[in-house]
């Protein structure tokens, strides 16, 4: 299969008040299709803007960009985004939140009861069956973030794209729902790209992670294949060797080839 | 006193008030004890509600009682009714509050109905005009800059001010009203619908953006909920002005309502009637404002305030 997403020699320049600031330059990926690849680096080396970027909610200064052989203008449905704080809408209930992507995407060729029935599968591959009816503000935040999962996955995107989806959330619901990501995206197949700053989340999850240098003028400094067999068991890797060698292998880069004091990678 | 003799007296005073438990020890016998004077214990539901009683409802009547105590003390010095004379008259106004005996002469109950309803259509306008203005506002820049200027120019106004124009265009007194509730009520709904509307959190319209929801689409679902609370809060401070100045306008106008029936009372020489008055305006003022801040709580999305 061709290249899914294509990105070739783009650049970021943003423009403010002490000049021009170059965010990115010189970037080049192609992800596969049903390829998960995450995008890891220090905090500010603009990972989150290649993403954007991406997604189609920043545009990018010069350079290719393709999604499914055509090219990314503005944002669309066929790149659902997660985003690092749920953006779930307060004053919907979680199935109202999911069914105004899936009555967006679907609505115009679908009857209503079709609708509901995408509705409720989204919300059933994510494990909230049960809180349908109730409002965000009355479940946990690694409940939240299912929720915006099931929202982007209903859509049936060509790419999911995943902004830190689980940053803001507490060690052990991270661990939880790291494990529930792997099998939700094995279970729909989905070409993924997640940013990320944790540096087990990207080896567990991803068929390739990709390292940026750090900014101004970040660009990918390095690949890291992550050829795991899959399904991949957490307790199992705790152990593997090939795991533990591509561990090394980003935090070598993260640390010792872009170093900084105090980073916040570990 | 030394610092040390101090500090002795006061670890004495906690070892009094927080004795020690030492469960086990003295086989026992003093456990028990302590057990006995532990302060979670359970109260009865008679005693947690004479106890928020106590909390909640003596300050209250405190302040009440303490404000009755300056009227009287005032009273007797000034020849203003004190508040047995008021109360006496009160009873007489309130035995019968609707009765007519002709435009001049009409009860309590019909001039705060009166008052009401010029409320309620002046308010009523100002909202129809003030939201969608507010919305436009906050939506387009443009019109944000064109529009500040002369807001920042009529806001300040005295409400009062704008009779003479109400008067002098609709030569009729009781549209004069409503023109004055309209024209000074109208401001802080539309500052504050657009506030909201600038202050959508930038998630939620990227989530508009990502799923490319219709215009109308972004409005219901996410424009207009997220600037709700807002409004909300537009509507209870042009709420309060307006009856605030309801009272000032219809005194000038005439007619009936509250405004002119203290300004008649007045004629009267009837202080008493007008102390009434002033009692029924504050908790008529008071009402109107529960009542949308009970609104305005449905509306609260994060469930902070309920």
């Amino acid at each position: 299969m061709s290249d899914h997403v294509h990105i070739e020699n783009l650049s970021k320049v943003f423009d403010t008040r002490k000049g021009r600031f170059v965010a990115l330059r010189d970037v080049n990926l192609s992800v596969r299709e049903g390829e998960f690849v995450s995008i890891i680096g220090h905090s500010g080396c603009g990972k989150s803007t290649l993403l954007n970027i991406i997604a189609g909610l920043n545009e990018a200064t010069s350079g290719i960009l393709l999604c499914g052989g055509r090219e990314i203008a503005g944002p669309g449905p066929d790149r659902a985004v997660v985003f690092q704080n749920h953006s779930l809408l307060p004053w919907m209930s979680c199935f109202e939140n999911v069914y105004l992507a899936v009555e967006r995407v679907f609505g115009k060729e679908e009857r209503k009861t079709d609708l509901k029935r995408r509705t409720h599968a989204a919300l059933d591959i994510v494990g909230l069956a049960h809180a349908a009816h109730k409002l965000p503000r009355e479940i946990s935040g690694g409940m939240k973030q299912r929720v915006g999962i099931a929202r982007a996955l209903s859509m049936q995107p060509k790419v999911l794209l995943l902004d830190e989806p689980l940053g803001a959330l507490d060690a052990l619901t991270r661990t939880h729902l790291q494990d529930e990501l792997l099998r939700i995206v094995a279970a729909s197949g989905c070409t993924t790209i997640m940013v990320t700053h944790d540096v087990d989340e990207a080896v567990l999850l991803s068929d390739r992670v990709v390292m940026m240098t750090h900014g101004p003028g970040a660009t990918i400094g390095a690949v890291v294949h992550v050829d795991l067999p899959r399904p991949r068991l957490r307790l199992g890797l705790a152990n593997d060797r090939d795991y533990h060698a591509r561990r090394t292998a980003l935090l070598e880069f993260l640390y010792e080839r872009q170093g900084v004091a105090g980073g916040e990678a570990a | 006193m030394g610092v040390a003799k101090i500090d002795k007296a006061w670890k004495q005073a906690v070892a009094r008030e927080h004795p020690v438990k030492r469960p086990l020890e003295d086989g026992g016998r003093v456990s028990r004890k302590a057990m006995e004077m532990d302060p979670p214990k359970p109260r009865s539901r008679l005693a947690r509600i004479v106890m928020a009683a106590l909390r909640f409802g003596i300050p209250p009547l405190l302040g009440f009682a303490l404000l009755v105590l300056v009227w009287m003390l005032m009273a007797e010095h000034s020849g203003v009714p004190g508040p047995v004379k008021t109360w006496e008259s009160a009873l007489k106004v309130f035995a019968h509050p609707f009765y007519d005996n002709g435009p001049n002469d009409q009860g309590i109950g019909w001039n705060v109905l009166r008052s009401l309803s010029r409320i309620a259509i002046g308010f009523g306008m100002a909202t129809a005009a003030g939201i969608p203005l507010g919305f436009l506002i906050g939506r387009f820049a443009f019109l944000s800059r064109m529009c500040k200027p002369i807001i920042s120019l009529l806001r300040p106004v005295s409400p009062l001010a704008w009779l003479p124009i109400g008067l002098y265009v609709f030569k009729a007194a009781q549209p004069a009203a409503i023109w004055v509730i309209f024209i000074s009520s109208i401001w802080p709904m539309i500052i504050n619908t657009a506030t909201g509307v600038t202050r959508v959190p930038q998630d939620y319209l990227n989530v508009a953006r990502v799923l490319k929801l219709s215009e109308w689409k972004v409005f219901t679902k996410i424009l207009f909920p997220a600037v709700l609370p807002y409004m909300m809060t537009g509507m209870r401070l042009s709420m309060g002005i307006a009856w605030l100045v309801i009272v000032a306008a219809e005194m000038l106008t005439g007619g009936v309502g509250i405004g002119f029936w203290i300004w008649d009372e007045w004629n009267n020489l009837n202080i008493a009637h007008i102390i009434i008055a002033i009692f029924v305006v504050g908790i008529v003022g008071f009402l109107l404002d529960e009542v949308l801040l009970m609104a305005a709580k449905r509306f609260d999305y994060d469930g902070s305030g309920s």
